[in-house]
């Protein structure tokens, strides 16, 4: 093999090593940028061994050693600098056996729980919801500041700013690489799948930029959902946020037309649609039912994503049970935007009248004060209503609020399908 | 990036399940490695497929279709199982691969083929083709 290619084999074995590796570095030194440090220096000696020795049976664990010995080589140089540092270098010298095995025998850590730790420390309460996206591509997606900066549009230097700011408030807050028990828990985990949705939404519904859907954030937050399923396969809304996402990444290729023009949900062509990602969706779907959780916000996003996913075409789509569900969801999480979206299954289920009372009712609401889906909708009821020239104007109105300039254009050509 | 992850058979798989105590001993380690691919959101989907003598095949020549009954020779070109793992790239599902328990009693080989993504279609699809879609998905529809 020539040596570019052994760097990138190596290269690739620690991509899938990184954030377990992270996790347990950080957890040992109770320092994000240490672990991060440390990991790359495992990796540099990753890249000299390697090529000699060939890629060991548990490169994990190997990888893990290698930091470790690095850490307390470190930890030994600076340990008359400072007390903390010279308390870690004891604790590990306590811990006697440095080999692979006994290592690999440490972490030997069935239920991942070290990685969720990872997790939740990323996405932790303390820190913005932007910023905890960003971190937790870094830590646990292994992105780059770079291509971070470049999903969402951003620049490498805010990006990199924001991820240091959020390193420094875990630290300043001294939070736990550890998995939450118990109520806070419930709490800490409704953290991480928001930050999850985030992610997905950002690539699904870009709210800025040139172009509708940005497919590998989505391919991020779906890998970060099924990990979170794989490592807590017993939590409803875990399964309820990956059966979201799973199958409403399932229509991303159909939801932009070849001229990256936006193409709604009810004129898509659904033979476009991933049968295998609503297959997967269905099946989580079912799963987070089956535990109870049916009426869990992800969970009853998810059922009703499942509606359209299990409708063969736009017209045997059932509204009904759609408004229903929608019902449910304005208990579970009560919002204008819920609401919003309420009034638009109303009008489908009972005409644009139906709609339009549900809209008037939530018209004034702060949050939607500039939020373009509320004259979109309220524009398409006054347009099946039959009065074009009201809808024109809420179509204009829609089109000035929206930052996405394909929606822009959709939203402008419907303005201009309502001439007399 | 999704790849497909095939199998390929061999003499052994041809022949049908091996005796229980292999199959046990494949499953456990064959489990291990699934389990792994989960946790690390990589697997999408997977199976195993019967031998070739459960299988047929139907031969295409112009207007003309034969129904051909398996087995089928050319052991090494059919397929015993295959995975669907979603990776950001061929490395990363090189590096997966090599993890994975020899699926079979002798020597064996696994072949990773990436899917055709929408970016690589470009501007093959064009507005033009589209529209003529477009047309013939409203003709099919009665519109």
């Amino acid at each position: 093999m020539a040596k570019d290619e052994t760097h990138r084999a190596i290269e690739a074995v620690f991509r899938i090593e990184r954030a377990r590796l992270i996790a347990t570095l950080a957890r040992m030194t109770r320092d994000v940028d240490r672990a991060e440090e440390l990991a790359q220096e495992a990796l540099l000696i990753a890249l000299t061994e390697w090529p000699k020795s060939g890629v060991p049976d548990k490169p994990g664990a190997w990888l893990t050693a290698a930091a470790k010995r690095r850490l307390i080589d470190g930890a030994r140089h600076e340990a008359m600098r400072t007390r903390k540092q010279a308390e870690i270098a004891r604790e590990l010298d306590e811990e006697p056996d440095m080999r692979v095995e006994a290592v690999e025998a440490a972490i030997d850590d069935p239920l991942g729980d070290e990685l969720l730790g990872l997790i939740f420390a990323a996405c932790h309460p303390v820190i913005s919801p932007e910023a905890r996206a960003a971190l937790t591509l870094r830590l646990v997606g292994g992105l780059t500041v770079e291509e971070i900066a470049r999903a969402f549009l951003s620049n490498d230097a805010a990006v990199a700013a924001r991820i240091t700011r959020a390193k420094k408030a875990i630290a300043k807050a001294g939070v736990q690489f550890e998995v939450p028990r118990g109520a806070e828990l419930t709490a800490r985990l409704g953290s991480v799948l928001e930050v999850i949705y985030l992610i997905f939404n950002e690539g699904y519904a870009a709210t800025t930029g040139p172009s509708l859907v940005r497919p590998p954030l989505c391919a991020e937050a779906q890998r970060l959902a099924r990990i979170l399923a794989g490592l807590m396969p017993e939590q409803p809304e875990v399964l309820g946020l990956l059966a979201l996402v799973e199958i409403q990444a399932s229509r991303l290729a159909a939801r932009a037309g070849p001229d990256g023009r936006f193409v709604p949900l009810t004129e898509q062509n659904r033979a476009r649609w991933d049968q295998l990602l609503i297959r997967r969706g269905l099946n989580a779907l079912a799963r987070a039912e089956a535990l109870d959780g049916a009426d869990g916000p992800y969970a009853l996003q998810a059922a009703l994503a499942a509606c359209h996913a299990r409708a063969r075409s736009a017209e045997e789509t059932d509204w009904v049970r759609i408004a229903a569900l929608y019902d449910r969801l304005g208990r579970a999480m009560p919002s204008p935007v819920v609401e919003l979206n309420r009034a638009v299954a109303y009008s489908m289920a009972f005409g644009p009248e139906a709609g339009l009372r549900l809209v008037d009712a939530i018209a004034d609401a702060a949050a939607l004060r500039h939020y373009a889906p509320l004259p979109a909708a309220r524009g398409d009821f006054l347009f099946r209503a039959g009065r074009t020239d009201e809808a024109r104007a809420q179509f204009e109105a829609a089109a000035a609020l929206s930052g996405n300039e394909r929606e822009r254009d959709f939203l402008l050509a419907r303005a201009a399908a309502c001439a007399p | 990036m999704r790849v497909m992850v095939f199998v390929k058979a061999t003499e052994d798989s041809e022949k049908g399940l091996p005796p229980t105590e292999d199959m046990t001993a494949m499953f456990e380690a064959m489990g291990k490695f699934n389990e792994e691919l989960v946790n690390a959101g990589v697997m999408v989907d997977g199976d195993g497929l019967k031998p070739s003598s459960h299988g047929k095949r139907i031969a295409f020549d112009g207007p003309n279709r034969s129904v051909i009954d398996g087995p089928f020779a050319e052991t090494r070109e059919l397929v015993a199982g295959y995975w669907v793992w979603e990776v950001k790239d061929m490395d990363e599902a090189v590096a997966w691969a090599k993890r994975c328990p020899n699926p079979m009693p002798g020597p064996s080989e696994l072949e990773i083929r990436p899917f055709y993504e929408m970016e690589d279609f470009g501007d093959a699809l064009t507005p033009e083709l589209a529209e003529q879609e477009q047309k013939l998905r409203e003709r099919l529809s009665g519109e």
